[in-house]
């Protein structure tokens, strides 16, 4: 193709690409070694609120900010402060601390890397299930009667087009306290059950979650990763003797690698920003992902405050943790890459 | 249920229009509205929508997007729906007008214990109180010879007979979802136990006796609650409520009307309310205080401003009240205080008498910081000393962010 044509063919997508993502990127860069405030100033404050009957009045000194008379808004500073703001998530701090005095499990209590630690967890745990899941179903499919086929397949992708924070919803009803499996159960066992109740169910149900939502996705590319694999091999192995398991271990899996790792890098890219199940599951209490700490971080409380350098710390660290966690993937798609060019 | 809801405001609407004369006038400025969603906000924008030219707004949500809704020019709503909580980022931006001259042009019908005066200058126009007290069955408390509690030693000492009585699934229920609903039940506790949350210079001051009490009261009310109750919000406790899960509650006033709703309650007429109970010996019950009602915007026309704010008086009449008298404690003239008010009554008119939330930026901070540290005490991560030391320190990073700590 020529250069020029080549431009006017991605442009459009360049452009976008610039204008939504890099540039985003660039201002949350920028806001997380910034620091904006309003000037704040102490006055005292009469300030009046209803009883039942009478009133109460109480004058106190409050910290408010200060309008600009011209603009009508609150006056900011903005104030460069370097790595504070990262400072402040990771408080490493206190991980050194706790290094040093042998008692790791405090880290945990430090939300960053609390987040870190289930973030991390939950997306090595669910990857291999998801591809393992996906390519069983697959392979079931594949050696589906036809007539069975289009049946099965549309059932295994339903889960697939539940929109994530609906399905972690669906879930959480069916699972709390009273919801309609949890009753079942206990009156099936007899006992209590709440799932909500201590972190590691909480863990247990998102990882199911997680794969029975992913799974359709590993399995629609495995199915048409499948009808490509060469059945001269496949016949040849099958007379040289070799069981279903070593033709799935010598023939399917190495025809299926490229696609495999094309699964991994993508559900790795989706599970490190894990934030439906937290929403949905109600599970801040035990659990939080990383995505959710950023949420959290911008949500505005009731005074109208929220910590966006520390936002954009985190959004960054999350950044940065993905980019280190697609490293080993991608090196290997480069190697095959260079590979296959000679 | 929702759709039921619906069916039924739409009847109540309809109602509306025939029962008592609609509106006294015609609106011919179009107006709209953001305001919380619950029942006594349906009541008042339904009476507002009656005059026409009017677009209500209910969102549970609305805490997040009014402060910038506010602050565009021209505002993208005319009349706010705000709590003593939320007012704070309106009030602190400027984005809400003094209604002095309205109240004199309109408000005849106000009575003064309902203007809201910053310095002197009428800021809201509330319309109802809300605090969170003791609900609880009084079926079972008499089947089981208890008296009303109105101390926590008390309801535990009801919870353990409840308990052994096997009568309900959990003895007490909490809004204890992490996040807001659970820091609010810290904010109840601690001035219980007479403490004060910040010192003069700004600083968190919740590292204290009173703190720890506070913190080993709470954890003490998770021996007789649902062992998911770090999920249980408002919504959640008010249905455990109405399906008969639970006997006792600390829960809002806004949501006593609910145990008598017919479509959704199992447990009609069964469910009083008392005063918050006291955490000790000559304390105030341990709760806040909280007001709702309407502001205006700045940033629109006068003529805008003075078309809303008439229009809210009429949502705000003895009709609306007469007709919706269930759904609040209103301050409304008109309100008569029914047996579901008597525990909100009781809270507010107690000596000495609990505070109200307080309205600060520095509270918004401390609240948010609460939220997310409370809960490591609760699931038993983090003993209490350390838990108060880390709401601390988060109270003092973010403070030291927006502005109000050096």
């Amino acid at each position: 193709m020529k250069f020029k044509t080549f431009f006017w063919f991605v442009a459009p997508s360049v452009f976008m690409m610039l204008l939504f993502i890099a540039a985003p990127l660039i201002s949350v860069l920028i806001q997380s070694f910034q620091i904006t405030q309003p000037v704040m100033q102490q006055i005292e404050v009469e300030t009046c609120t209803p009883g039942f009957l009478t009133q109460t009045c109480t004058t106190e000194v409050k910290t408010v900010p200060v309008i600009d008379e011209a603009t009508g808004r609150a006056q900011t500073t903005t104030e460069w402060v370097g790595f504070q703001s990262y400072r402040n998530v990771l408080q490493m701090d206190k991980v050194w601390s706790a290094l040093g005095s042998g008692n790791w499990g405090k880290i945990l209590q430090i939300d960053f890397w609390k987040a870190l630690r289930f973030t991390l967890m939950f997306t090595l745990v669910t990857l291999p299930l998801v591809v393992g899941v996906g390519l069983m179903i697959a392979l079931a499919v594949n050696n589906a009667a036809k007539a069975l086929r289009g049946p099965v397949i549309f059932i295994s992708l339903l889960p697939f087009i539940i929109t994530p924070v609906i399905g972690s919803l669906s879930i959480y009803w069916l699972f709390v306290g009273d919801g309609i499996l949890t009753a079942t159960l206990e009156r099936w066992l007899d006992r209590d059950i709440a799932m909500f109740g201590q972190a590691w169910t909480i863990e247990l149900l998102m990882y199911f979650y997680r794969v029975w939502h992913v799974a359709p996705f590993a399995f629609v590319i495995f199915y048409a990763g499948l009808q490509t694999v060469n059945m001269d091999t496949l016949e040849s192995a099958i007379i040289d003797g070799a069981n279903r398991f070593e033709r799935l271990r010598y023939v399917i899996v190495p025809h299926l690698m490229p696609l495999i790792i094309f699964i991994a890098l993508i559900h790795l890219m989706d599970c490190y920003r894990v934030f439906d199940e937290i929403i949905g599951f109600r599970s801040q209490a035990h659990v939080i992902s990383l995505q959710w700490l950023t949420f959290d971080f911008l949500t505005p409380d009731d005074a109208g405050n929220r910590a966006i350098s520390r936002a954009a710390a985190s959004a960054m660290l999350t950044m940065v943790g993905i980019v280190i966690l697609l490293i080993l993937p991608l090196r290997r798609t480069w190697r095959d890459h260079k590979g296959g060019a000679h | 249920m929702y759709l039921k809801k619906l069916a039924l405001a739409g009847a109540v609407s309809l109602l509306g229009t025939t029962a008592f004369a609609a509106c006294s006038y015609e609106n011919d400025v179009p107006l709209k509205s953001l305001t919380a969603g619950f029942e006594a906000w349906k009541a008042v924008t339904d009476a507002m929508a009656e005059c026409g030219n009017f677009q209500a707004e209910l969102d549970q949500e609305f805490r997040t997007k009014q402060p910038a809704a506010f602050e565009a020019n021209p505002s993208l709503y005319h009349i706010g729906g705000v709590s003593n909580g939320t007012v704070t980022p309106l009030l602190n931006a400027g984005t809400i007008r003094p209604l002095d001259d309205l109240v004199a042009k309109y408000g005849q019908d106000l009575s003064p214990n309902q203007l809201i005066r910053v310095d002197g200058k009428i800021m809201a126009v509330a319309m109802m109180v809300n605090t969170q007290h003791l609900m609880y069955r009084s079926d079972i408390l008499a089947d089981l010879g208890i008296d009303t509690p109105t101390t926590w030693d008390e309801v535990f000492a009801a919870a353990d007979k409840i308990k052994e009585a096997g009568v309900v699934d959990h003895a007490i229920g909490a809004t204890m979802k992490s996040g807001w609903n659970l820091a609010q039940e810290f904010v109840n506790m601690y001035p219980g136990f007479g403490g004060a949350f910040f010192n003069a210079d700004n600083t968190a001051a919740v590292n204290s006796d009173a703190g720890m009490k506070a913190l080993e009261t709470m954890k003490k009310t998770l021996d007789y609650t649902d062992p998911e109750v770090l999920v249980s919000d408002s919504t959640y406790v008010q249905q455990q409520f109405q399906q008969g899960k639970i006997a006792m509650a600390n829960l809002w006033a806004s949501r006593a009307g609910a145990m008598n709703d017919e479509n959704e309650s199992q447990v009609v007429g069964k469910v009083s309310m008392a005063a918050a109970p006291i955490a000790m010996d000559g304390g105030a019950p341990a709760t806040t205080l909280w007001w709702d009602g309407i502001v205006i915007a700045t940033n629109i026309t006068d003529e805008e401003a003075d078309a809303a704010f008439r229009l809210a008086m009429e949502g705000l009449d003895s009709e609306m009240v007469t007709a919706n008298n269930e759904a609040a404690i209103w301050l409304v003239n008109g309100y008569q205080p029914g047996p579901l008010a008597e525990g909100a009554v009781a809270t507010a008119t107690a000596n000495p008498a609990p505070p109200a939330y307080p309205s600060t930026t520095q509270m918004g901070l401390l609240h948010t910081a609460l939220g997310n540290e409370l809960p490591a005490f609760l699931t038993g991560d983090r003993d209490g000393a350390a838990t108060l030391a880390a709401v601390e320190e988060a109270y003092t990073t973010s403070a030291k962010e927006a502005g109000v700590l050096k």
